[in-house]
């Protein structure tokens, strides 16, 4: 099959697993989960193809497999839906169906399939633990999910959603893969709906990924009215873009250009939680794990990054634009790093991280290192996604342990109840440490040194040393929190009979943990910058060649530097040292010197939006529209509604039905009836002669008319 | 005018007269009488138009029977020999009125119909007009069941005027 | 000599004669007699069109007299005890007072 058909239907398959699922098979766990991951595989499958047919195209930049049809027309025109696979595409695609296909088999073991049901166990809370009878005693196991086909059926949608973006070729399409996601994370976030923490969580991300959505499709609109197209291929063209670069925009000074890039890059600073829409990640841990590794690794934060990846040649078209991608990029980095440090939830630290790595990202974008970004990118979701499902997988074997000793206060989650983990869950012992360290950076051996360095190389040798600093600054904490996560939850001996009880998670779940930490070891080497000392140059540097291949002009290849390689060494062997050592010792909250309230709290942002957004408009719900609006003035018309038609029918009634419907011809009938009958009784004397009389009369009378008319 | 015709209207002055006393009179034991005698011009009409039979009958049956029964009759219903009060009813002139009426509507039609001048015809030799009447009378398939329903009439009358004046103390 | 038209002619008057006094006299009796009248003009009227009909030997007029004969007597019979019966009962012959079937 031609591969524009073959990109086609790769978003197809989740999609269908989701309608199939939601109509016939929810009450099927096995079913549901079989086309749920066989859905997965077929989309990566396709992926894969498409992937290597992609590899064998030369300058697939200038001619990449694309394809688009109209939609829903719009006066002369129509808007349009499509698919543009070029090398940006391919390479993100190749991540996004590896990291999603993980995603779905792990979704199985880390929802307890095979066990039994629950004691006490309701759909939208979080199962409970079975008690089984065995060899004569009983205990609790692990329960399997309630709403285990559900799940499926959203991530199958999430994945959906993430496909069409990725896969897009015009803004539209992104835009409906963008809030396709939008709409999954509330589902998925929210999925165990009786928690109350769950469904504010979900609320929370939905408002704050929408007020950046707002600003996106204000930028596509204006974009449209500037150019009447919003087709990739054709706005990233050099007439467009000159065109787009000189019109002013009337915004403070901004050329269109940098107003639309500005705009797009707000919808960014929502979907991809930069500070100031940072918010609603942490709050999203509410959800189940493979959840949190998808949204927050491999799909919908890194839609948010692609997005501005893709309109690059758009955005860097003004400085001013740029500069604010970059501030923002590197104070989310660095601000994002320093709560990281204080959290004791597993899963909060990772995603304050994640914000971090973001950060890292856009601020890439920001000074210009487009294939930095996107290696980033990559190399991120996969290790990113990795330490999520391994944190999953540790959860899972605490709470093991905590059915073990039937002791339900103890947080599963905190780290400062786990300890010594690596000798009873070993699988994930290992690849957690192969995906700590590749988000640390540790040199050569993990992805994450190769694309973090990159992103220092770039930011140095273009000269952006406030950025290079703050991101330096950024990637010590990183590895210095990642250690403290590691030594707490896996090094030492077990804080807890909760940890001591905990067990290893099956292969469904250890199986992607490994195939993910493959990834995350040797993605970094098809990235090897040319002029690294020894290294360089005996592996080509097929990722900037093929990506760099996406502009129009490709970005050449930096020159090397030995400060940007120290300072990446240092921060990260100094931060993961530091962390090391500093928490060998440490076994309690109460002995952490860094639990500094400020940086606990999130530096009290999410209480300032309440105090300045979310009260007032509690407030303004409930005074003006709520009792002013509705209840005064739109039922106070209907009010009126009521009484003056009882008026009015009383007004009939009295005026009309009675007295003349009721009396005139209803009695009225009657009594001239009863008149009428009472004269004619009279007839009736009871004397025959007159009855003869009478009959005589009408005889005579009617012979006469017979006569008369008929007979003469 | 033969004398067939003379003979016709005395009959017909006298029997009409008759009938009008009988409507007439005050006393009934007089309208009565006045019935005998119109009853009987009435069988000199029928000896006129030569059904013999009829006439003897009339005689017998009328006269002899009916007029008898209501000189009965009369006599049973009298508190004293006197008649007091009128004998006319109220409303005697539209019963005057109405019998004028009819009979003028009689007349009316009589005039329209053309058999009406047929001339009588005369008897066939040797016609018997009793046997003929006697055979039509019993023979099955002329009037002999109209014959014996009549009996049977009569001896329901009979039964019913006993059963119902019978005096029951 | 006698034609038709003046034995129906009587035979009317006769019979306008009968229902003058069924309409107009008090006493049941009478009203009896006027019937009676009526009764006699009919067979006149019967009896004459046998003697004018096509076929003299045709008896049905005389066959159809002599019926009426038999159920004038029935009749007559029948009234006059009726009229015996209410006299004894209600101690009047004026029609006008036997009214009970009135309203």
């Amino acid at each position: 099959m031609t591969t524009t058909t073959l990109i086609w239907l790769i978003p197809l398959p989740p999609v269908l697993a989701f309608f199939l699922i939601v109509l016939f098979t929810n009450k099927s766990k096995a079913l549901s989960h079989t086309i749920a991951v066989g859905a997965a595989f077929l989309s990566w499958i396709g992926s894969m193809i498409v992937f290597v047919r992609a590899l064998g195209v030369e300058h697939l930049g200038q001619e990449p497999f694309a394809s688009s049809v109209p939609w829903f027309p719009a006066g002369d025109t129509a808007f349009r839906i499509g698919v543009l696979v070029d090398p940006l595409t391919a390479a993100v695609l190749f991540f996004v169906a590896w990291t999603v296909l993980m995603i779905f088999l792990y979704s199985v073991g880390y929802h307890n399939f095979g066990q039994p049901v629950g004691d006490h166990d309701h759909k939208g809370l979080p199962p409970h633990g079975a008690t089984v009878e065995e060899h004569g005693h009983k205990h609790v196991v692990p329960s399997v999910e309630p709403m285990y086909s559900r799940f499926f059926a959203f991530i199958g949608l999430f994945a959906f959603g993430m496909y069409v973006l990725v896969l897009s070729d015009n803004l539209l399409t992104l835009f409906v893969g963008w809030e396709i996601m939008g709409l999954c994370s509330y589902l998925l976030i929210g999925f165990w709906y009786a928690k109350e923490s769950a469904r504010d969580a979900a609320v929370k991300a939905f408002m704050t990924t929408r007020i950046g959505d707002v600003f996106m499709l204000l930028g596509i609109a204006y974009l449209y009215s500037a150019t009447g197209t919003l087709s990739f291929r054709e706005i990233f063209t050099e007439g467009t873009l000159h065109t787009l670069q000189t019109i002013p925009s009337g915004f403070l000074g901004f050329s269109a250009a940098g107003l639309i890039g500005l705009l797009l890059f707000i919808g960014t600073i929502g979907k991809s939680a930069q500070f100031p829409l940072h918010v609603w990640l942490p709050d999203a841990m509410e959800g189940p794990t493979p959840v949190s590794a998808m949204i927050h690794a491999a799909t919908m934060v890194s839609a948010g990054v692609y997005a501005v990846i893709r309109m690059f040649p758009l955005i860097s078209l003004d400085p001013r634009t740029m500069t604010i991608v970059a501030f923002i990029g590197a104070f989310t980095a660095l601000f994002a790093a320093t709560i990281a440090v204080a959290q004791n939830d597993i899963k909060r630290v990772l995603a304050y991280s994640t914000i971090s790595q973001l950060g890292f990202m856009i601020a890439a974008l920001g000074v210009g290192a487009y294939v930095a970004a996107v290696f980033h990118l990559i190399t991120h979701a996969f290790f990113k996604a990795l330490l999520f499902l391994g944190s999953g997988s540790v959860i899972h074997g605490m709470e093991h342990g905590l059915l073990h000793t039937g002791n339900h206060d103890v947080d599963p989650q905190n780290m400062f109840n786990m300890g010594g983990l690596r000798n009873k869950m070993p699988i994930t012992f290992w690849t957690f440490l192969i995906g700590g360290f590749a988000l640390s950076g540790f040199p050569i051996i993990t992805a994450g040194f190769w694309s973090k360095d990159e992103i220092f190389a770039d930011a140095f040798a273009n000269g952006h040393l406030l950025v290079f600093f703050t991101l330096a600054g950024a990637a010590f904490l990183t590895a210095f929190y990642t250690m403290r996560q590691i030594t707490l939850t896996f090094l030492g001996e077990a804080r807890t009979p909760e940890a001591e009880h905990a067990q290893e998670t099956p292969w469904t779940m250890t199986t992607p943990l490994v195939i993910l930490a493959f990834f995350a070891v040797t993605y970094g080497w098809v990235g090897i910058p040319e002029h690294f000392p020894l290294l360089g140059g005996l592996v080509p540097n097929w990722l900037h060649e093929f990506v760099g291949g996406t502009l129009a002009e490709a970005p050449e290849a930096i020159a090397f530097s030995w400060i940007p390689l120290l300072t990446s060494l240092v921060v990260a062997l100094g931060g993961l040292y530091l962390g090391w050592i500093t928490y060998r010792t440490v076994n309690s909250a109460a002995e952490d010197r860094l639990q500094i309230p400020l940086l606990k709290n999130k530096y009290y942002i999410d209480e300032l939006y309440d105090r300045v957004f979310v009260k007032p408009a509690y407030w303004f719900a409930e005074n003006i529209v709520y009792k002013l609006l509705d209840q005064g003035i739109i039922d106070g018309v209907l009010h009126i509604f009521g009484p003056a038609t009882q008026g009015l029918g009383a007004f009939i009634r009295n005026n009309f039905d009675l007295p003349v419907i009721n009396r005139f011809f209803g009695d009225g009938s009657a009594d001239v009836t009863y008149w009428f009958g009472g004269k004619l009784r009279a007839v009736q004397t009871g004397r025959i002669q007159q009855y003869l009389m009478l009959a005589l009369v009408v005889f005579i009378a009617i012979g006469a008319v017979l006569y008369f008319f008929m007979l003469a | 005018m033969t004398g067939g015709q003379i003979i016709f209207l005395l009959v017909t002055l006298f029997t009409l007269g008759s009938g009008f006393m009988v409507v007439t009179t005050r006393n009934l034991v007089h309208a009565a009488l006045w019935l005998v005698s119109t009853l009987f011009g009435v069988a000199v009409t029928y000896a006129l138009l030569n059904a013999t039979f009829l006439a003897v009958v009339q005689v017998v049956v009328y006269i002899g029977a009916i007029a008898i029964l209501f000189i009965f009759a009369v006599m049973l219903t009298r508190k004293d020999m006197r008649d007091q009060g009128p004998q006319m009813n109220p409303n005697w002139w539209l019963g005057a009125l109405l019998s004028v009426l009819v009979f003028v509507g009689l007349f009316l039609l009589l005039q329209g119909w053309s058999g009406l001048s047929t001339t009588v015809a005369d008897l066939p030799v040797g016609f018997d007009s009793i046997s003929e009447l006697g055979n039509a009378l019993v023979s099955p398939d002329a009037y002999v069941l109209p014959f014996e329903v009549a009996s049977v009439l009569l001896v329901a009358a009979l039964v019913g005027a006993v059963y119902v004046a019978f005096n029951r103390k | 000599m006698v034609p038709l038209s003046w034995y129906l002619i009587f035979a009317a008057l006769l019979f306008s004669i009968g229902l003058f006094g069924v309409l107009s006299r008090r006493n049941a009796i009478a009203i009896l007699l006027g019937i009676e009248l009526m009764l006699n003009a009919v067979n006149i009227n019967l009896a004459a069109f046998w003697r004018y009909g096509q076929d003299v030997t045709q008896m049905t007029g005389q066959v159809f007299a002599i019926i009426v004969f038999a159920v004038a007597a029935a009749e007559v019979a029948v009234g006059l005890a009726l009229v015996i019966s209410v006299y004894r009962r209600r101690n009047t012959v004026v029609a006008d007072d036997i009214n009970m079937m009135k309203w």
